[in-house]
């Protein structure tokens, strides 16, 4: 049964949206509510999760149900939602910091379960709403309010820890790049089992320009590279670049008449395998350009499929549980 | 086997007893816990009120032979009620020295210990720590020892069955529970059902052999004179089983989701004395109870409220440094105001403390131990079959209140068994729950509208109409948005305040057992009431102008307490911590409230009670 698409205004809740002027964190709404309509799924059907941190506003903007959580606990929470309401869609909104630092263990068990839900990890590589601290995404050596001779600590990247924990689904966008991010974010929403996205999302007040290597119309098309299931990895502002695979690592490639097509990676977002993926997360600016699109997206039983269900009806389940009262040695005082 | 001549035996025990207390103890992998809960059940099967308590350590396998691994388990079987598993022991079964060693000191005066005498060699003595073999000594002239060579008479007994050597030795916790079973003239149906249930063929032909050569040891040595009945008590009719604190606690949160038409939820991250409650309700799927065995204990707590944000029962539970880590998102629940159950299952703090033990030094953590002003309601279990009426009481204030509810039990309480009268499901009230339905007039919902008993609606996703945020964010009244506004921040912290206070108005009037006015009311609460109880029973046998108290309701206190409080010279607060409920009351009422405290990771024992009872009405304190 299909339902007529929902007007974009259907999906704005009343309430003043509060970022910075200027956060990336305003195109992911507006991406978000223009592909929401589009899922045919009634608003009161789906519900955002949030942890704690600027990300994490976002389900009071959206008129959905919605739980701005405690930090870095979305994704159990989202879990404990959908064990009991698979009718429901769940989103969880989380950061670098929320997901990747308080959160982590949350983050990466509803992963590894296969949670049917969608985590959406806006990344900024900065703590933004406790005032500029370093993140477990910042590179080594970024001035911050905590580091004043810069960080020494070496960074998590998201997407490969995704592929560690077995997401069934893992990708990654960019907050200003519209057509790419609604893409993503609806193939994300059709994905049965955890869909995680990682979204570049500018922080212009504590840490600007740190993916201007990706935004950059000058530069961009140098450092980025466009994941297409299918096809291979071609690049540069003239499509003059590919990635290859050499022995066991991935190398750049000068794209013309004498490259040996054959030999050119393709990409494969079903491989059963996460190998190349992980690849293809490692691939990091300068050295590499960075992939963007869809990483991994295979079909697996998710948490509630792997989950027992012999429920009986709900007026057998009382002789059940008088059966199990009554279970073992049992004697009557008369 | 030697009889002591030093000790007339039949002079010494009553042969019709009215109770026994007996203690089995020995190394973690000698089975005693099978053994103790083996005659709890038997008695509770020949018509004896029972009591148990099992006490072990937090080492699986300690060492085998050493103090440290010694585990023991108590029960108490009577012609008349019991409220405890008993003060010392009739009869005491050291499965080695270091068994002895720990134990003797619970024996009464006079008492009987039966040992294994094969036990009792150089490396035994040595692990135990002894300098001279306390059998050949004078050491334990005041009691009535038995000496058996249970291992080698086990042995020679199972080598028939044709079983290793290893495990013809394991089956000498037979030997000694047929040896009791004699004494005690105690029905061996019921264990050789067990054992057969239980055991592949083998094991089970070698433990019946043991079983029954340890009875016919009893019969045919001489120096037993006889064996001795404890008669049938009388007990309220109607079909009874056995039930520990935690499986009481399962039963109850079915039966309540069953109650109020939910399904349940339970997250849980394994901890002790509180992983019996998730291995238990992973068994009744098709009950609808979905459990959930979390990364952590946040994950826990975060998952169930996340179930009960989804409409069903969100519960969750663990003990005491489980709790601590749930602390965040316990306030977010209050926040929220959502239905949850958090139970705490308490045992030796602070920190791991002593994780097999059992203490009540979680009441300030249960009661006040969040941050900012977020009061939930705690309800404490007094007894195992008490876990399954008071879990279903909390869910009836969770989903009518629309607040988390602690509910705090312990590890005395979680593993001791008694009999349980079974309810008949059909006849408990049931929990009305009604969620707000589908609105299509356009107007705004309002999350955070209160009731008359100010509590806000329970509206679930999926209903057209009612979508709505919340968090742990201030919200505005009504609205639920979030808000700032320092008037609004104070009106809600009062709200949430009056809400709780608000379950006073349901609590029924409060029980005094003895007259309302005296010298001296005890008051105590939890998985002390047994204990307490009986030692306000002996003072007031002995006239003494005693009575006692029993809070289950610990915030909010009863409506009625303060009158009673002010109806006795003396108010005297018995609990397992250094007086924290006393604090409250002292706090509440200005009473001039006493302690009896004691923070050993053991239960209280009745002559301590009744010591202390005397102690303050004579003026000695």
């Amino acid at each position: 049964m299909s339902v007529a698409p929902k007007k974009t205004t259907n999906f704005s809740s009343d309430q003043e949206v509060r970022w910075c002027p200027g956060c990336g964190d305003f195109a992911i709404l507006a991406q978000m509510k223009k592909i929401l309509p589009l899922l045919n799924i009634e608003p009161e059907n789906i519900v955002f999760i949030s942890g704690i941190g600027c990300s994490s506003r976002f389900p009071y903007y959206l008129e959905t149900y919605g739980m701005h959580g405690i930090h870095g606990r979305a994704p159990a929470i989202a879990t404990g939602l959908k064990r009991v309401r698979p009718d429901l869609q769940v989103w969880v909104v989380t950061g670098d910091g929320d997901g990747l630092s308080i959160g982590a263990s949350q983050l990466i068990h509803a992963m590894r379960r296969n949670v049917d839900i969608k985590i959406l990890l806006f990344n900024n590589r900065i703590y933004g709403l406790t005032k500029g601290q370093f993140s477990p995404t910042s590179p080594p050596g970024l001035i911050t309010s905590s580091t004043p001779k810069g960080t020494a600590h070496q960074p998590l990247y998201p997407l490969a820890l995704a592929l560690a924990s077995n997401a069934t689904f893992v990708a990654r966008s960019i907050d200003t790049n519209a057509k790419h991010l609604s893409n993503i974010l609806k193939r994300a929403a059709e994905h049965r089992g955890t869909a995680f996205v990682e979204i570049y999302q500018n922080c212009h007040i504590y840490n600007d320009g740190a993916f201007d290597f990706a935004k950059n119309a000058d530069i961009r098309d140098e450092h980025t590279v466009e994941l297409i299931d299918g096809k291979p990895l071609i690049f540069g502002k003239e499509k003059n670049k590919a990635i290859q695979l050499n022995g066991t690592s991935l190398e750049i490639v000068p794209l013309n008449e004498k490259t040996k097509r054959d030999n050119l990676l393709i990409h494969n977002e079903e491989c059963s395998s996460p190998a190349v993926a992980h690849l293809l997360a490692d691939m990091q600016y300068p050295n590499m350009p960075e992939v963007i699109g869809v990483l991994r997206a295979i079909n697996a039983p998710t948490h509630n499929d792997r989950m027992p269900d012999e429920r009986l009806p709900a007026d057998t389940r009382v002789q059940k549980l008088k059966q199990f009262f009554n279970a073992g040695e049992t004697w009557e005082i008369s | 086997m030697q009889q002591r001549k030093k000790v007339k035996t039949q002079s010494k025990i009553d042969e019709n007893p009215n109770s026994v207390i007996i203690r089995f103890s020995g190394d973690s992998g000698d089975g005693v816990q099978l053994a103790g809960s083996q005659v709890a059940l038997t008695s509770a099967l020949m018509g004896n009120d029972i009591a148990t308590f099992p006490d072990f350590p937090a080492e699986i396998r300690a060492p085998k032979g050493t103090l440290a691994g010694v585990s023991g388990f108590q029960l108490h079987f009577a012609s008349h009620q019991v409220f405890t598993p008993g003060d010392s022991v009739d009869v005491l079964v050291a499965m080695n020295p270091a068994a002895l060693k720990t134990n003797l000191s619970y024996v009464k005066p006079q008492g009987t210990i039966i040992v294994d005498t094969d036990a009792f060699d150089d490396k035994g003595l040595r692990l135990a720590k002894y300098e001279n073999n306390p059998l050949k000594d004078d050491s334990l002239d005041s009691f009535q020892v038995i000496e058996v060579p249970i291992t080698s008479l086990t042995r020679e007994s199972v080598a028939e069955a044709g079983i290793s050597h290893k495990e013809a030795t394991r089956c000498r916790n037979f030997f000694a529970m047929g040896l009791i079973y004699w004494l005690y003239d105690r029905d061996i149906e019921a264990t050789l059902r067990y054992i057969n249930s239980k055991f592949k063929e083998d094991i089970a032909r070698a433990d019946t052999l043991a079983f029954n050569a340890g009875w016919s040891f009893g019969e045919t040595t001489e120096s037993f004179a006889r064996n001795y009945t404890v008669n049938a008590a009388s007990l309220q009719k109607g079909t009874y089983r056995n039930i520990t604190g935690n499986e009481a606690l399962a039963f109850g949160m079915v039966t309540a989701a069953h109650l109020s038409n939910k399904e349940l939820f339970y997250g849980a991250y394994p901890i002790t004395p509180a992983s019996d409650i998730l291995h238990r309700l992973s068994r009744f799927n098709h009950l609808g109870v979905r459990t959930f065995q979390a990364e952590d204990e946040i994950a826990a707590i975060c998952a169930a409220i996340g179930a009960s944000f989804g409409g069903s029962m969100g519960t969750t539970g663990s003990s005491g440094p489980g709790i601590a880590l749930k602390t965040e998102a316990l306030g977010y629940a209050v926040m929220l105001e959502l239905p949850l159950i958090v139970i705490n299952v308490q045992r030796g703090g602070p920190s791991t403390g002593l994780p097999t033990k059992v203490e009540q030094t979680d009441l300030f953590q249960a009661v006040m131990g969040r941050n900012g002003e977020a009061p939930m309601p705690v309800l404490a279990a007094s007894s195992p079959s008490d876990c399954f009426d008071t879990i279903i009481e909390a869910w009836r204030l969770a989903a009518r209140f629309m607040t988390p509810v602690m509910v705090l039990s312990d590890a005395f309480t979680a593993n001791g068994a008694e009999p349980w009268l079974i309810p008949d499901i059909d006849n408990i009230e049931p929990i009305p729950i009604s969620h707000p339905e589908d609105k299509k007039d356009g107007k705004p919902f309002l999350p955070y509208e209160r009731n008359d008993v100010l509590s806000r609606p329970w509206a679930i996703p999926g209903t057209t109409g009612l979508t709505h945020r919340i968090g742990g964010i201030e919200k505005q009244d009504g609205t639920g948005n979030i808000s700032y506004d320092p008037h609004n921040h104070e009106l809600m912290v009062n709200f949430r305040a009056q809400k709780v206070a608000n379950i006073q108005e349901t609590i029924p009037e409060t029980e005094i057992y003895g007259e309302k006015s005296g010298d001296l009311l005890l008051v105590s609460w939890g998985g002390t009431k047994g204990t307490c109880l009986e030692a306000v029973k002996q003072a007031q046998s002995e006239n003494k102008s005693v009575s006692h108290l029993h809070l289950r309701h610990i915030n909010p206190m009863p409506g009625d307490l303060k009158e009673h409080l002010k109806n006795f010279h003396h108010v005297l607060v018995a609990e397992l911590n250094s007086g924290q409920l006393r604090q409250l009351l002292r706090a509440e009422f200005l009473v001039d409230a006493r302690g009896l405290n004691k923070v050993r990771g053991q239960p209280f024992w009745i002559r301590d009670v009744k010591a202390k009872i005397d102690s303050v009405l004579e003026g000695k304190e």
